[in-house]
């Protein structure tokens, strides 16, 4: 066998990723983005995935850092809320309904006489339950069924396009005021699983797509080729690269999960008193925006800037998913 | 209007699935025996008779209605030697791709037979199918898109052996990875990076090496070095001879490049419009061409030399290629050839060695589907 010539590729080839580091020296920032060449090897000495090419990207993005530490810190809060409030939100006073800001009570009180910072650090559990719990729903019933019928095609796929169709027809709120007006359930649940119902749809349309995208890809013809079974070209080939779609939609819908929460609260179909929502608060405050402003003020600005964390999450998470915005 | 079924094809890209047909053991155990048998060089390994493959144009949303069908491939045979390259050349949307995705059963074909070692692999499944698969690989255009992103260059050789557990046992397979980086040149300490960090000829390198992990007999390549520069294009034709001789592989080599075709084939297949125009050896193909087509392809051949370029002819084909859903009756190349009469309209002409040439010792007589066969040396004309 003649004596290997491991690195001629890489020399002749105009394009060849050795050039491409050549390049990228003279520029400090752009080394870092540029994984190893064949020649050099990469900053870390280590090959870099496009997961860990976009974690790299994230970590110095200023809009991640914010919201990641706004979620950090409402997941927080949400599982210990006795870690910033001492207090009970359900131990309310009515003589002093309506009151401003006092000492040990910032927020001022609502129309019950509760502390509205108690009220709206304990409102945070319920948000993130019901958006959290309400995404993974989505997620996994969207991209299992879009999936499997992105990857198979024929009837099912056109029968499961028809039923999304459906789905899509239905107004939201139209839907939650005529499904949820019958549950007398006072959990999360109802809610939730409303919005799995109505979510589904969009998060299976996505999966489909990417699905189909991902399948037509050489690397899946050449397992099939290689006689690999469905399974396989799904779990291996299909499955990780049609993921990053379905995360950054879900990230997002994330959010607007929340605010939906809030909305069928407010329209008093959602969450129903004594549980501690943003959106019941909203509500019963709604009447008096006048006289105490503050009662609405203080949850509805911390539902606001909690759906923009998770949507401006979502934003930096599809910039850096995105290789083409590299 | 009429759109190609998304659905149609989705159902035919996924064999595996809608495969219902149920083979007894004993014929499976049969044709796995016989796919397992050797050829003696020379001998036909792959032999194509009438494949024909369709795909149907549909209308309407949910009741579906076939209303016509893209006649990709239309009656296509030839028969691959063993250690011998068949090149097959034709212009973009002449239906070579899909002629190497029926050899590989990645389409399921409408009608014909692809005989391998004697067995109908279009009829096959199961583990008879996995046998074929074992034998026959494939080298992909782009080498961008055939090596998945996510997997290591050490998973994406290795995918072979996790598939055929039986070729090579567990604890063998880094070092049978190393091995064939090795043979295609590349250094064996890259098993653990990624494809992005490769350039374009390395990285079909790495989709050679994956074809040759289970020691096939016969490699499809379907346009391996139309995406690469020219110089990479040189190393990769040349690593493919080297492996062609130690390994004993028959290539069916895909391409629309007629110097590169010409460079590494042995015999050549013209196609037009799903249909095999002309075929036979590189010789008589590129020096004693008959059929029209060929004659127009081969003039359109860059010649670098300036004072041969005066004196030669160019065939200019007016017009563009027929529709593949509403070929031209007859001869298909009749509505863009300058010979084309009354009796090509009518008459499809069939592959076979032109009467005029029959029983003649001459490069001429090779297979042309033509009614009007003549030689014209169009590449030394002068």
């Amino acid at each position: 066998m003649p004596e290997p010539n491991y690195d001629e590729g890489a020399a002749i080839a105009p394009t060849g990723a050795g050039g491409a580091v050549d390049l990228a020296m003279s520029e400090g920032e752009s080394l870092e983005k540029t994984p190893g060449g064949p020649l050099g090897t990469g900053p870390a000495g280590k090959p870099r995935s496009l997961w860990s090419d976009a974690w790299h990207d994230l970590r110095r993005n200023p809009v991640f850092i914010v919201s990641a530490l706004v979620i950090l810190f409402l997941v927080l809060i949400s599982i210990w809320p006795s870690l910033i409030a001492s207090g009970d939100p359900l131990d309310c006073d009515l003589a002093k309904a309506q009151e401003g800001s006092q000492p040990g009570h910032p927020f001022g009180f609502n129309g019950q006489g509760c502390d509205v910072y108690t009220r709206t650090v304990y409102g945070a559990r319920t948000s993130v339950a019901v958006g959290v719990l309400a995404t993974l729903g989505v997620a996994v019933l969207g991209s299992v069924l879009g999936g499997l019928a992105g990857f198979f095609g024929g009837g099912w796929d056109g029968f499961l396009s028809r039923i999304t169709d459906v789905f899509f027809a239905i107004p939201v709120v139209l839907g939650g005021l005529v499904l949820l007006s019958v549950v007398t359930s006072n959990t999360v649940w109802p809610v939730i699983g409303f919005m799995v119902l109505l979510g589904w749809p969009q998060l299976s349309r996505i999966a489909r797509g990417s699905v189909i995208t991902a399948k037509q890809n050489d690397y899946v013809q050449a397992a099939r080729a290689l006689g690999a079974s469905n399974s396989r070209m799904l779990l291996r080939h299909i499955a990780p690269n049609a993921l990053a779609p379905v995360i950054v939609v879900a990230t997002i819908a994330l959010g607007t999960y929340i605010s939906l929460e809030a909305t069928l609260s407010f329209l008093g179909v959602g969450l129903k008193p004594p549980t501690v929502s943003w959106g019941i608060d909203i509500s019963s405050a709604s009447q008096y925006i006048r006289n105490a402003p503050h009662m609405l003020l203080w949850p509805a600005g911390a539902l606001a800037v909690t759906v923009l964390a998770f949507i401006m999450l979502g934003d930096a998470v599809r910039d850096a998913l995105d290789p083409k915005l590299r | 209007m009429a759109e190609l079924s998304k659905n149609g094809e989705a159902a035919d890209a996924t064999p595996n699935v809608t495969e219902v047909e149920t083979v007894d053991a004993a014929t499976e155990a049969e044709a796995v025996a016989a796919i397992e048998a050797p050829v003696g060089r020379g001998e036909p390994i792959l032999q194509v008779r009438n494949l024909v493959k369709h795909f149907p144009l549909t209308q309407g949303i949910l009741f579906k209605k076939q209303v016509g069908a893209v006649k990709a491939v239309d009656g296509v045979s030839f028969d691959l030697y063993q250690g011998e390259t068949l090149g097959i050349v034709g212009e973009s949307g002449c239906g070579k791709s899909t002629v190497a995705k029926l050899l590989m059963t990645l389409e399921r074909a409408t009608a014909g037979e692809v005989f391998y070692k004697g067995q109908d692999i279009t009829k096959l499944s199961g583990r008879a199918l996995k046998a074929v698969r074992r034998n026959i690989q494939m080298v992909f255009q782009d080498p961008y898109t055939s090596l998945n992103p996510r997997m290591t260059v050490g998973d994406i050789i290795g995918e072979p052996f996790d598939i055929h557990p039986e070729v090579a046992p567990k604890g063998d397979r880094r070092r049978k990875v190393q091995e064939l980086l090795d043979v295609v040149g590349l250094n064996p300490e890259y098993i653990n990076r990624y494809p992005h960090q490769f350039s374009g000829g390395q990285r079909q390198r790495i989709g050679i090496a994956r074809g040759l992990a289970l020691n096939p007999e016969i490699i499809i390549c379907d346009e391996p070095v139309s995406a690469l520069d020219v110089s990479v294009q040189a190393q990769v034709i040349n690593l493919m001879e080297k492996l062609q001789d130690e390994f004993n592989l028959s290539y069916v080599f895909i391409a629309h490049d007629l110097s590169i075709v010409r460079h590494i084939s042995d015999r050549v297949g013209v196609m037009y419009l799903g249909k095999m125009a002309e075929i036979g050896t590189d010789t008589q193909i590129y020096d004693h061409p008959t059929h029209p087509y060929t004659q127009a392809l081969l003039s359109a051949v860059p010649v670098p030399d300036p004072e041969a370029r005066e004196g030669r002819e160019r065939i200019i084909l007016t017009g563009d290629v027929p529709s593949p859903a509403n070929p031209p009756s007859g001869c298909r190349f009749r509505t863009r050839c300058w010979k084309a009469e009354e009796k090509c309209s009518t008459e499809v002409p069939l592959l076979a060695i032109p009467e005029r040439f029959q029983g003649q010792d001459t490069p001429a007589a090779h297979e042309s589907a033509c009614h009007f066969a003549e030689e014209k040396d169009v590449i030394h004309a002068a």
